[in-house]
């Protein structure tokens, strides 16, 4: 196996290594504790009442924005990773190339901004 | 019997055996600073707010994180009715695996790293996108009000603060020109990283803060309208696997900042006397002083409201640190720094 | 020796994974599932000796796109028995999908894979992956480049008119605002009638002269 690949074998070990502990502790707490479950105890908490509603209701839009727009901002910041380890190789034109996709990028972003789009309410 | 022997003395076997004990020599000592480190918040805490906090189990209250965790493991495991079980269970052991396999590729000195790949800090970054999924997953399983809505608040908030997570890490590969975590620690022989990129640590900082949901951004277990967050249904060791995830987590953040920012193992300065310190020993106190800050801002800062959460980190630090990429990236090529 | 071991584990599980986010009756599980087989396809591209896709995959569908379909199916009421109701009047519609979908991917098959394999000369180890991605990336191919931050930006305004709503009478915070008001604009003295006479402050720059 070549050495690129063992560097990567430890973090599959400590994978293991991490499911088989977490999993333990798990396990280990249920054969030590006292299991005495009864249905009060297992319904859901609302602050001492009976559950109003199903508590999987629709949400505020707003959150899938949020979403949306950090996929966008996080493939950006993917391009830029390469952009940065090679910065040095590929001079002013990589840097200008750059500067260009990130200027598109702003006026998204400036978009955004005006249309109210990072506001909370 | 021969051929056992012969299995457990191939070179493939002592290989995977020195890898596992490297692995508990990293596993081991984590699990006691996370025990200690709930401790030590306690204390600092209630030293700044001039009550003594937990000082009788044992001396100092030294024997206390033992004894809440023997207490954690003898309570009863709570299966909520209405929950998903499978999901519910799995959520905080995920919160806990993900804390655990980031150490991996984290360097405590020169050549002390179990996994010394490319590509270190993607990984630490990609391990770090992933925290939000034992939130959802915690706050879904349970079907009830107030994880739900803990869940739904720490989700937007962590994946708000880490696009200016990476673009502040761009900043520090730019001027380390590696993805290498030791490369980039062996960057900082000069000059740590803090000094030129100071506004970008102080970003940093401030964003490991929001993405581990400590105060002042602890909205999501806002005790005081949400109970405790996404994980108001959960019981015994699930509970403490959160808990241990969760500080173990910030201690992670704190090893990625001393990586990044204030040169790894590295003494501060570039004395051969210095030397005589192991690189452990300088990676742990460095990570230990980060760690104090963050137990001070939990007691000197009152909680952000949401709306200023959300404003901080898309209108002020997005645009701050994409502006600091730009400049960054001129300043290094304008003035030929840029590592080759 | 090890290698092709995980290979089979990794492909093994991406297939299983990914058969069961059709399977699985639940959408959230589905969602988990994918989760799942982009993990371990990430493992595949490691094993490919491409570790920055590997990283770019688990970083991008797993901590990004992900997501965004988490918090879709959580929150959308999906009501699965009404959307099994469906599966055999849009059977046909599937059906053609996938064969099309099988068609494309023998085509791809079928050409010579062998050359042209940009990893395999990559495999040298004098330069790191990302680094080699780097170099062509901003030069080579600028137009692809510069095309996908189009794409981004077309994407971002997309989202925004698609789902932007305002709601009406929120009251919102203006900090510059706040900061510029100033104590003459915000602050009226006036003299009150009470049984203890209180001296009378008839403007404010005597009361800021008390003030110091």
């Amino acid at each position: 196996m070549s050495s690129y690949l063992m560097e990567y074998l430890p973090i599959v070990v400590f994978l293991a290594i991490a499911i088989g502990l977490s999993a333990a502790f798990v396990i280990g707490s249920v054969i030590v504790g006292a299991q005495r479950p009864d249905p009060e105890k297992l319904s859901a908490y609302e602050c001492g009442f009976e559950a109003f509603d199903d508590s999987r209701s629709r949400f505020d839009i707003r959150f899938y924005l949020v979403a949306i727009l950090f996929i966008i901002f996080d493939l950006e910041v993917a391009f830029l990773f390469p952009w940065a380890v090679s910065l040095g190789g590929i001079g002013a034109f990589g840097f200008w190339s750059m500067f260009v996709f990130l200027v598109v990028l702003t006026v998204g972003f400036i978009y955004e901004w005006k249309k109210g789009a990072l506001d909370w309410d | 019997m021969e051929t056992i022997t012969r299995f457990l003395t191939s070179p493939m076997m002592i290989e995977l055996i020195w890898t596992v004990a490297q692995i508990f020599a990293v596993i081991v000592p984590l699990l006691i600073a996370v025990a200690y480190l709930t401790l030590a918040e306690r204390r600092v805490i209630g030293l700044m707010q001039l009550r003594k906090g937990p000082n009788v189990v044992g001396p100092f209250g030294l024997f206390q994180p033992f004894a809440d965790a023997l207490k954690l493991l003898s309570k009863e495991t709570i299966l909520p009715s209405g929950a998903s079980k499978a999901v519910f269970v799995i959520a905080p052991m995920l919160t806990f695996i993900l804390s655990l396999v980031a150490w991996a590729v984290i360097p405590f000195g020169e050549g002390m790293v179990i996994a010394d790949v490319n590509v270190g800090i993607l990984y630490l970054f990609a391990i770090s996108s992933l925290g939000v999924y034992g939130v959802i997953m915690a706050g879904w399983a349970s079907n009830s009000k107030y994880p739900f809505l803990g869940a739904m608040r720490s989700a937007a908030q962590m994946i708000s603060y880490e696009v200016s997570l990476g673009l502040v890490i761009i900043t520090v590969i730019m001027a380390a020109g590696s993805l290498n975590l030791s490369d980039i620690v062996m960057a900082q022989k000069d000059m740590w990283f803090f000094i030129p990129l100071f506004p970008m640590f102080v970003i940093f900082f401030i964003s490991t803060l929001a993405e581990t949901n400590r105060a002042p951004f602890d909205l999501p277990e806002g005790e005081s309208e949400l109970v405790a967050g996404y994980f108001v249904e959960y019981s015994s060791m699930s509970f403490a696997l959160f808990f241990l995830g969760e500080y173990a987590n910030m201690i992670l953040m704190s090893g990625m900042t001393t990586t990044l920012f204030l040169g790894g193992w590295l003494p501060p300065f570039d004395w051969p006397i210095l030397y005589l310190i192991p690189g452990p020993i300088w990676f742990a106190l460095k990570v230990a002083l980060v760690l104090f800050v963050f137990l001070w801002v939990r007691a000197t800062t009152p909680r952000y409201r949401y709306d200023q959460l959300m404003r901080l980190g898309w209108k002020i630090f997005l645009p701050f640190t994409l502006i600091f990429v730009v400049l960054t990236g001129g300043v290094l090529l304008g003035f030929g720094l840029l590592p080759q | 020796m090890i290698a092709p071991l995980f290979f089979y584990l990794f492909a093994l599980m991406t297939v299983v994974s990914g058969l069961m986010v059709i399977l699985a009756r639940n959408p959230v599980h589905s969602v988990l599932f994918l989760i799942l087989s982009f993990f371990n396809s990430a493992g595949l591209f490691v094993l490919l000796g491409a570790e920055f896709l590997a990283m770019l995959l688990v970083v991008v569908y797993v901590g990004a796109v992900a997501v965004l379909f988490l918090f879709v199916v959580m929150m959308l009421d999906i009501n699965i028995d009404e959307m099994r109701q469906g599966f055999r009047q849009h059977l046909p519609l599937g059906l053609v999908v996938g064969l099309i979908l099988i068609v494309e991917l023998l085509m791809v098959f079928t050409q010579d894979l062998s050359t042209d394999n940009v990893l395999a000369t990559n495999m040298s180890g004098e330069i790191s992956n990302t680094a080699m991605i780097g170099q062509v990336l901003y030069t080579e191919y600028l137009l692809n480049f510069q095309v996908a931050g189009l794409i981004l930006l077309v994407a971002m305004i997309g989202a925004i008119t698609l789902t932007m709503r305002h709601r009406e009478g929120v009251k919102r915070q203006n900090i510059s605002e706040q900061n510029s008001r100033t104590r003459d604009e915000t602050v009226q003295i006036v003299s009150v009638d009470s049984h203890v006479a209180p001296k009378v402050l008839d403007d404010s720059r005597a009361a800021n002269k008390r003030l110091q």
